[in-house]
């Protein structure tokens, strides 16, 4: 399983990169962490033309606290990798859904070279951080030749493993915001085997007022559509009122009827609905004990 | 826009330069080019951790990397692990629990397992576990892969029980 | 005779190469100016090849070759029928490259030798291929309809019919008080060693040898049919397994096509040849097993006493038959297990599918036939509403009734005769250990907590050490301090290079260090089988044990002459041999070596001194009837197979609305007679186990409807890591078999055995307050899932209609 020819080029800078990418952009590939797109090359699945090794642009590579619009933040330049962010706890404090989530992304030796924008670009519905960004309403930026411009996560994702990005594109940043107060986020997956995509997973985010009344509902759920998705007649469900048991479960049976799952050898797509409902009521029950606890 | 470079990498502590094809696995460089077979490749696609080795002191899949990308980075395999001939607390601990069988996945495992020591001097059972889910094993079961994590980490802490009942 | 080191848990010999990253695995050999080759692959499950062109692959730069079928001259024929039986009637085995045809998705069509790799993969590319593409066979019950043949000869696709039977199973049916008829499925699933497969091959044209390097686990069949297929003499011929990472069954086979190819191209080219299988085409292209479908009824009496069994089922072979019908035997033959089944018939159609073929996976139909047999007997217990345990034991064979016949035919053509074991015992042991007397509080415990936790337990019996026969050639080197041992059986792990040393200690009273064990070179030892079918130990063991026994005993007869003493009174211990009571006089070994090869010079000034003493000899410097040296040549050919045996039990939790299963405790209770090193047996038992969690919850090979595989990588074909399997807790029992000399019986098989029969039984009995049945093997997650849904509509639907 030896990768196809290419030609390789390794750019040290964000304007290198988008030069290249306007010369070649429809042959060409970019190369982040490689943990994805490596393997289709070796499995000769993708064949560019052109191999562009992101790997030594180094202004892509930060994590900092930013507020956009007044929301307090977190900006995370696309080469950050997995690994970084699970080191920094001064990020991962402030932002429980992502800390949960990357401990469940591959295994170390995966999070050691895999980045946040190769996980956000590569798009696939089962992976973790594309539903954090999902979940949570964060921000792409995106640079070209042509310009910058930001995409909002529910605009980011357009199919499975497509991202609203055109060929000369390149994802260079994503930022998230942090939890207001009275916030409790949970991240819950089944996979196969610890490690593995999931099979199902989900990303919820509860803000509870003072008055035990939900302010805000968040449920992503991922590997249950060919996008990571928000069940929005579930949130809406919820909005305003007291998130007790009952309200729970209610969400979570509305939100697996709001899915468009489908079947592969791992799971069929009855299973994937169902357990969708399990998982999103559990992390909704333990979005609800934290948001008490946060309050 | 290259189909073939000049690199310099130090492998072992020892700086090589050579002249590769891009699309060269990193793997297939340690193998073939440099005569490093103690890295083993089991899938070439990023899952058996076989082909596991240090770059710059951390663990990565070298299936999934190209040599170029190498280029003034320091790679460690497991052939640097015992250079004089002594063999490294993990090492010995792995051959006295019988951690290995047929040997195929054992150099993965090292050099997974010499950084993850580094942090982790008294890790739980669990952690243990959590460490290796990255690298498969046909022969073993695990079970005394992770005994031998146990018995090095006493080794390096220094804190050894005293029977082996204990040890259990 | 001291057997120190005989039953401990020595260290092993090999461990410092492999740990040290200087291991010599197939695929780490470089010879100069090796060239690389690449194998085109069927895309197509069944399909005729309309169209072929390799003249674009033929001029890339760097490709030296580029063959199809007409490029292989005399050498494409079929690959030979290993093990042929008369129940084979429609037998199809490979050709090195297809012709018109392909049978299966990764069948071999065309063969390219480059520069590297790479290029020979752009090669490969540049093939021109194309396919009328035929209805694929395969699934098991259409492929017998036989609306579709994958061979055009073969009707219904049914390869063999073997049908074995003992007593009367009809009349017992009769009798019974009660019959009970299960649907069994077991799905396909494969070895997956770490290492894939890898062939070098040297061409050495002034000595006109041929040398193959190959990770098979049968050099020497290899060779045989090498030499015969190339038309060489046989020791023109070397072909080495060096170190082997894993093999499981999957590399035994004769021939794989590049087995055929690589060597052929090293001749033809005159540069070595090198083909290094990538992980894709090990699980599109490597030989699968698991895959059969069974019909099986059982007949008792009220009081749980077993009458008979009765067993339909399809196997499922794959495209070919290279190793006959060797599972289905297996599965036949292993079937009763431990229990008393006097009157059993048992009927097997061997299938042919548009797959893979299929040849042993470790177990070879043994798991096949433990899940059947326990399977039937929870059904039993369920109904009769006996404890599980307890109608296990009312039916099993007790310590005092061998031998114990079963009544059929082995698949070394020999009696499936059990020799010793105590099977009530073992099954006790692990129940005692599985604290089952405590369980059921537990359960009830955790269900009041809204949790689900199941035990399931399951025994079996494995015929092991098969002939025809192994040999062994140990010498001491004098001048070395070593002994020098070799055989051919191949090693992929099981520990060879210890486990014989410790025979060989005891015997010639050294350390397990000082000897040194070749295997799998078909040079140092020209005849032998192979490894496979838990036979190394025994057959191989036995053979070695034999062969340094006849050291001994030439050593004992030299050192008596020497000492003018009894050779009764001869000891050997700690290197050296002595008369008994004066262990500080006599000589060390190693000089009694030299002193064995009366040549009038010696090597070095102790061999001299020892040589000195030969001089007050009488006679011929060698004796009539002997030879020089301290050196002998051994075989052991068992009449049967000894029967070792296992009981495991595992307590698994569920969780009902995920389906997903962690596994909390598991004991297995192992019996393989005497036990050479406890450390290596057990080991081999952990990872037999692990296999066995695979085959019951993660690994399944998966065709889709036109036999495309779906299964094509890791991410597909899950292997379970270190967080899916547990501690596994080991327990000996020891049995010795009475059919050699050590006592030994296999071991390699083992773990696996009985793991698919008692994770179904965990499922059900933690899924009890459902009522869910398992009769299918693996189970996903989402298949569990369902099995708890479908219970809670079908109580449901039962309610609303109340």
């Amino acid at each position: 399983m030896k990768p196809p020819p290419f030609t390789y080029v390794d750019p040290t800078g964000l304007s290198e990169a988008t030069a290249l990418l306007a010369a070649h952009g429809d042959e060409a590939k970019l190369l982040a962490g490689g943990q994805s797109l490596v393997p289709l090359l070796n499995m000769r699945l993708a064949q560019p033309a052109v191999l562009i090794d992101l790997n030594r642009v180094a202004e892509l590579n930060y994590l900092r606290e930013e507020s956009r619009d007044g929301r307090p933040g977190i900006a995370i330049g696309a080469m950050t990798r997995h690994r970084s962010i699970e080191r920094d706890s001064a990020v991962t404090d402030r932002l429980p859904l992502l800390r949960e989530a990357i401990g469940w992304v591959g295994h170390p030796q995966i999070r050691n070279r895999g980045t946040v924008g190769g996980s956000i670009a590569h798009a696939d519905p089962a992976a973790e951080l594309p539903l954090v960004l999902v979940a949570l309403d964060g921000v792409a930026t995106v640079r070209s030749e042509r310009g910058t411009r930001t995409v909002p996560a529910a605009e980011f994702f357009l199919y499975t493993f497509t991202p609203a990005l055109e060929a000369d594109e390149v994802l260079a940043e994503v930022w998230l915001p942090l939890p207001s107060p009275g916030t409790g986020q949970a991240f819950v997956e089944v996979a196969r085997r610890h490690g593995d995509f999931a099979l199902v997973s989900t990303a919820v985010s509860l803000t509870v007022t003072a008055q035990g009344r939900c302010a805000d509902a968040r449920i992503a759920v991922g590997g249950a559509a060919p996008v990571p998705m928000r069940a929005r007649a579930a949130e809406a469900g919820l909005a305003g009122e007291d998130p007790d048991d009952t309200r729970l479960r209610e969400a979570a049976r509305v939100a697996a009827g709001e899915m468009e799952p489908t079947s592969d050898v791992h799971a069929d797509a009855r299973y994937r609905r169902d357990v969708a409902e399990t998982l999103v009521y559990r992390a909704l029950a333990a979005a609800g004990r934290r948001a008490r606890s946060d309050a | 826009m290259d189909t073939a470079r000049r690199i310099q990498v130090t492998v072992n502590g020892t700086t090589v330069e050579s002249e590769v094809p891009v699309r060269l696995l990193l793997s297939d460089f340690l193998r073939g080019t440099l005569g490093l077979t103690g890295t083993h490749v089991g899938c070439e696609h990023g899952v058996c951790g076989c082909c596991t080795v240090l770059l710059d002191g951390e663990p990565v899949r070298s299936c999934l990397l190209f040599a170029v990308q190498t280029h003034g980075r320091a790679i460690r395999t497991v052939e640097g692990l015992a250079p004089d001939g002594a063999l490294h607390p993990l090492q010995a601990a792995f051959r006295e629990e019988h951690a290995l069988q047929c040997g195929f996945c054992t150099p993965g495992f090292l050099m997974t397992l010499i950084p993850f020591m580094d942090e982790n001097p008294a890790p739980s059972e669990e952690e243990i576990r959590a460490a290796l889910s990255g690298n498969l094993c046909r022969c073993t079961g695990y079970q005394n892969i992770v005994r031998a994590v146990r018995r090095a980490g006493e080794h390096l802490t220094g804190n050894i029980p005293a029977t082996a009942e204990e040890r259990r | 005779m001291s057997t120190r080191w005989f039953g401990q848990p020595v260290r092993r010999n090999e461990d410092e190469r492999f740990l040290t990253g200087k291991g010599r695995y197939v695929d780490d050999l470089q010879p100069a100016a090796t060239l690389h080759a690449a194998v085109l692959r069927s895309a197509v499950a069944h399909g005729r090849i309309t169209h072929l062109d390799v003249e674009a692959a033929r001029q890339l730069e760097g490709v030296l070759a580029v063959w199809t079928w007409q490029d292989l001259g005399d050498v494409w024929r079929p690959s030979p029928m290993v093990v042929p039986n008369e129940a084979l009637i429609h037998p199809r085995t490979q050709y090195p490259l297809a012709r018109d045809k392909v049978n299966y998705v990764g069948e071999a069509v065309a063969f390219v030798v480059a520069t590297d790799r790479y290029i020979a993969e752009d090669a490969c590319d540049l093939i021109e291929v194309e396919y009328e593409i035929l209805p694929a066979v395969i699934d098991l019950e259409n492929a017998v309809a036989g609306d579709t043949l994958v061979h055009e000869d073969v009707p219904n696709n049914v390869a063999a019919t073997l049908t074995q039977q003992v007593g009367d199973i009809e009349r017992a049916i009769a009798e019974a008080d009660h019959v009970f008829t299960e649907r069994l499925y077991i799905e396909r699933s494969a070895a997956q060693p770490m290492e894939t497969r890898a062939i070098v091959a040297q061409w050495d044209s002034a000595e006109r040898v041929l040398t193959m390097w190959d990770t098979t686990q049968a050099p020497l069949s290899i060779r045989n049919g090498l030499a015969v297929l190339l038309g060489l003499p046989e020791n023109s011929v070397r072909v080495v397994a060096p170190d082997v990472g894993g093999g499981f069954g999957v590399k035994i086979m004769m021939f794989y096509p590049e087995e055929v190819l690589v060597p052929l191209a090293a001749m033809r080219l005159g540069q070595p040849v090198k083909w290094a299988e990538d992980r894709r085409e090990h699980l599109i292209a490597s030989n699968h097993e698991r895959g059969q479908m069974h019909e099986a009824s059982i007949a008792v009496r009220s009081d749980g006493t077993i009458l008979g069994v009765k067993d339909i089922f399809l196997h499922d072979a794959g495209a070919y038959t290279p190793y006959g019908i060797v599972v289905p035997i297996v599965t036949a033959t292993q079937l009763p297990g431990p229990y008393r089944i006097r009157n059993y018939f048992s009927e097997s159609r061997t299938v042919y599918t548009n797959k893979v073929p299929v040849t042993p996976y470790r177990g070879a139909g043994r798991p096949h036939g433990c899940y059947v047999m326990e399977r039937l007997i929870d059904r039993v217990a369920r109904e009769l509403e006996m404890d599980r345990a307890e109608i296990r034991f009312k039916n099993m064979i007790g310590p005092d009734e061998f031998p114990w016949d079963v009544g059929l035919t082995f698949q070394d053509g020999a009696p499936t005769r059990y020799d010793s074991g105590n099977y009530p015992a073992g099954l006790q042991l692990a129940l005692d250990r599985i604290d089952y007397a405590g369980f059921r509080e537990l359960q009830e415990r955790r269900r009041r907590e809204g949790r689900y936790v199941g035990l399931g337990m399951a025994s079996y019996v494995e015929g092991t050490g098969i002939g025809p026969y192994e040999g062994a050639h140990v010498r001491v080197d004098g001048t070395a301090q070593r002994v020098v041992v070799a055989t051919c059986v191949g090693t992929q792990g099981q520990g060879h290079e210890t486990s014989f040393a410790q025979i060989v200690a005891d015997e010639l009273g050294v350390r397990p260090d000082q000897v040194e064990i070749t295997t799998g070179d078909s040079r140092s030892m020209n005849w032998g089988s192979g490894t496979y079918a838990s036979r190394s130990a025994v057959v191989t063991g036995n053979a070695i044990g034999a062969a340094s026994h006849a050291v001994r005993e030439k050593a004992v007869a030299l050192a008596a002459e020497l000492f003018e003493a009894n050779p009764a009174d001869i000891e050997l211990r700690d290197e050296r041999i002595f008369v008994a009571g004066s262990p500080d006089s006599g000589l060390p070994i190693w000089d009694i070596a030299v002193v064995a090869n009366p040549i009038r010079y010696a090597y070095g000034t102790q061999a001299a001194r020892a040589i000195a003493l030969l001089k007050q000899r009488q006679g011929p410097p060698l004796p009539e009837g002997t030879e020089p040296g301290l050196e002998a040549r051994k075989y052991f050919s068992p009449e049967q197979a000894t029967f070792a045996s296992g009981n495991h039990a595992v307590i698994v939790e569920v969780d009902p609305e995920t389906g997903i299963v962690t596994i909390l405790r598991y004991v297995a209770v192992h019996d393989c007679g005497n036990v050479i090193n406890p450390m290596i047996v057990e080991g081999q038992v952990h990872g037999g186990v692990a296999q066995g969690i695979g085959g019951s919850f993660y690994e399944r090979l998966v065709y889709d409807a036109d036999g495309q595989p779906l299964s094509t990588t890791f991410m597909d074909y899950l292997i379970p890591t270190a967080m899916e399997v547990p501690n596994i807790e080991v327990d000996h029992l020891e049995t010795p078999s009475p059919l050699n000399p050590l006592g030994i019986k296999g071991a390699g098989e083992a773990g696996v055995i009985p793991v698919p029969a008692l994770m179904a039984q965990a499922l059900e009995d933690a899924l009890g307050p459902w009522g869910v049945r398992v009769t299918e093997m693996p189970l996903n997650p989402g298949q569990i899932r369902a099995l708890v849904r479908d219970a809670e509509t079908r109580a449901t639907a039962a309610e609303d209609t109340r």
